[in-house]
């Protein structure tokens, strides 16, 4: 048998089409939701009304605690033809457009509704890092002339850097994973063409056509790529900033 | 936890001179600063509706009339104010079936689960265990790497597990990171305690659960609450290995409407719905709100714990 079926993926040109969307639906994913937690954390740590802080937290951390055919039912009535969204464009003057039965919207319902579901979970870790900076740093710098944004800029986000680049390293090595079941329950044949990714992919050659042997070698290949991703960002950041995982 | 390195070094005993020195001037803000955050705050509360409101427009289209959701009218309010979809979904047998799974592989599955991550992480926590590091590894290890989705569905179908609970249990009976949190909790247990027990002649099992189990109730309800909602919202394994409509619990049930009617609205074939076939947009806000229902009403309570327990996993992460 040898490496047979792993010739047969690497000749596969559809295998090729789903690699790169899946590269490109984590590599947005990563570029557009990944930052929004630290922005929301600096934004919620400047609130000084501590109950305002409070329900910001809870209304943001809900979407965490719906399961994901939740989010999916939330997401096909939001985008649906009579949903919020087609309302706000016909009230803007354009034409309803059928989001979920369009390759061309799938990446952008995809990562607003990751951006919806993380978000404010994801602002947990950040918060507690910003509490353990030493105050002294702000009072000093006020001393030596620095606004506002200046403390932010060399205080607040160094401070917070360690655990930036930790969950950086964890969210590479989830890259090549991007949420199989959230793209399961949300694509079809017609958003095929962008949605279609390595894990679906694979689970439609493999459970539902039952080719076991050629979906298990993508599934391999898969893995490894997922494992050596998480090993190199986190050699490269040991190297360069001396945060490391274990 | 993360350690700090400030990037300004600076003398401390001159910061705390100049400190004493400059405390009586208050520091006001600036203009600009004002203007900060009232912005901050406007965006910050418009984000915030922004993020409940999905969860505003399916109870509001779970009330209205399908004339007025066609329309493409419903959106913070119901319009054409009515219980008849509740009285429809609920009528229908097999949603309560698959309600009561949920119930039933909720409990089941959390329990157990809480019996094998409290009994590997207690022996983890203790360092004379011999391969120790090989038992922690073992586990870590899968949180990385996997054999992936097919092995997994091999093997729990060569182990008879399909359309049984198992299949649902079995998998998901030990969570890494709930474990690696248990663990560094144990571990920061004063040893006297145990040493106490110990000449008292109380055994393993007995100090176990007679002296380190009451001591941890908060990160055992914390954990508790984990698996909880992870199997409450767990749909996946159901899915792939049932086949038989009255196992599945309330998620597939949930799932298998939006797939049918995105396949009645698509062109292409795909799985059918069972039950309430050709779903209508209120039937779907119905069922989803009845699903979340148990969650939400909770979430008010459990929020902190759940807070707790992403600390307490970071400490070691």
């Amino acid at each position: 048998m040898g490496l047979h079926y792993v010739e047969l993926f690497i000749h596969d040109g559809k295998f090729w089409d789903v690699f790169q969307n899946t590269v490109i639906l984590g590599g947005l994913t990563l570029i557009f939701v990944f930052p929004l937690p630290i922005v929301l954390a600096l934004m919620l740590n400047e609130l000084r009304s501590r109950r305002f802080k409070r329900l910001a937290q809870t209304i943001s951390y809900l979407p965490h605690f719906m399961s994901i055919v939740i989010v999916a039912g939330m997401i096909f009535q939001i985008f649906s033809l009579q949903g919020t969204v087609n309302q706000i464009v016909e009230r803007l003057g354009g034409d309803a457009i059928n989001f979920m039965q369009q390759a061309d919207w799938f990446r952008a319902v995809y990562v607003s509704s990751e951006a919806w579901q993380t978000i404010g979970w994801g602002t947990i870790l950040y918060l507690a890092a910003l509490t353990t900076i030493d105050n002294n740093l702000y009072e000093a710098s006020r001393i030596d002339g620095a606004n506002r944004w200046q403390q932010t800029w060399h205080i607040t986000l160094p401070g917070i850097r360690p655990t930036m680049i930790t969950l950086l390293i964890l969210n590479t090595g989830a890259f090549m994973a991007v949420g199989f079941e959230k793209v399961l329950l949300l694509y079809n044949p017609l958003t095929y063409p962008t949605a279609d990714v390595i894990s679906t992919y694979l689970y439609r050659v493999g459970i539902v056509s039952s080719n076991f042997s050629y979906a298990t070698a993508i599934g391999l290949f898969e893995s490894l790529i997922g494992l050596t991703l998480i090993l190199s960002a986190n050699a490269i950041s040991r190297r360069t900033v001396g945060t490391s995982l274990w | 936890m993360v350690t700090i390195d400030p990037v300004v070094t600076i003398d401390p005993t001159a910061l705390r001179e100049r400190i004493v020195q400059t405390r009586p001037t208050v520091v006001k803000d600036t203009a600009g600063y004002s203007v900060f955050r009232v912005v901050n705050a406007v965006v910050l509360i418009v984000a915030c509706a922004v993020m409940i409101y999905p969860f505003v427009n399916i109870v509001a289209q779970s009330f209205s009339s399908e004339g007025y959701i066609n329309a493409g009218q419903v959106n913070l309010i119901p319009r054409g104010f009515n219980i008849d979809t509740y009285k429809t979904v609920m009528a229908d047998h097999l949603f309560w079936i698959n309600y009561k799974n949920t119930v039933v592989y909720t409990v089941v599955a959390t329990s157990i689960a809480m019996v094998l991550t409290t009994t590997y992480a207690y022996a983890l926590a203790k360092k004379r265990l011999r391969g120790r590091s090989f038992f922690i590894g073992v586990a870590v290890f899968t949180m990385f790497f996997n054999g992936g989705l097919i092995p997994n569905y091999v093997l729990i179908n060569a182990l008879g597990f399909t359309n049984s609970i198992w299949a649902i249990v079995v998998p998901n009976a030990i969570s890494v990171f709930n474990l690696l949190v248990m663990k560094s909790f144990f571990e920061n247990m004063p040893e006297e305690l145990e040493e106490a027990a110990a000449l008292d002649g109380l055994g393993t099992y007995g100090t176990l659960r007679r002296i380190v189990l009451p001591l941890s109730k908060a990160v055992i309800a914390t954990m508790v609450l984990f698996y909880a909602v992870t199997f409450w919202n767990s749909w996946f394994s159901a899915f792939l290995y049932m086949d038989d409509a009255e196992l599945y619990p309330v998620t597939v049930y949930l799932r298998n409407l939006l797939a049918g009617a995105s396949t009645a609205n698509s062109v292409a074939g795909g799985v059918a719905s069972e039950g309430l076939a050709q779903s209508e947009a209120s039937i779907q806000s119905v069922t989803m709100v009845l699903t979340v229902l148990p969650i939400l009403c909770l979430y008010p309570f459990i929020q902190k714990y759940f807070v707790s327990g992403v600390m307490l996993g970071a400490v070691k992460g």
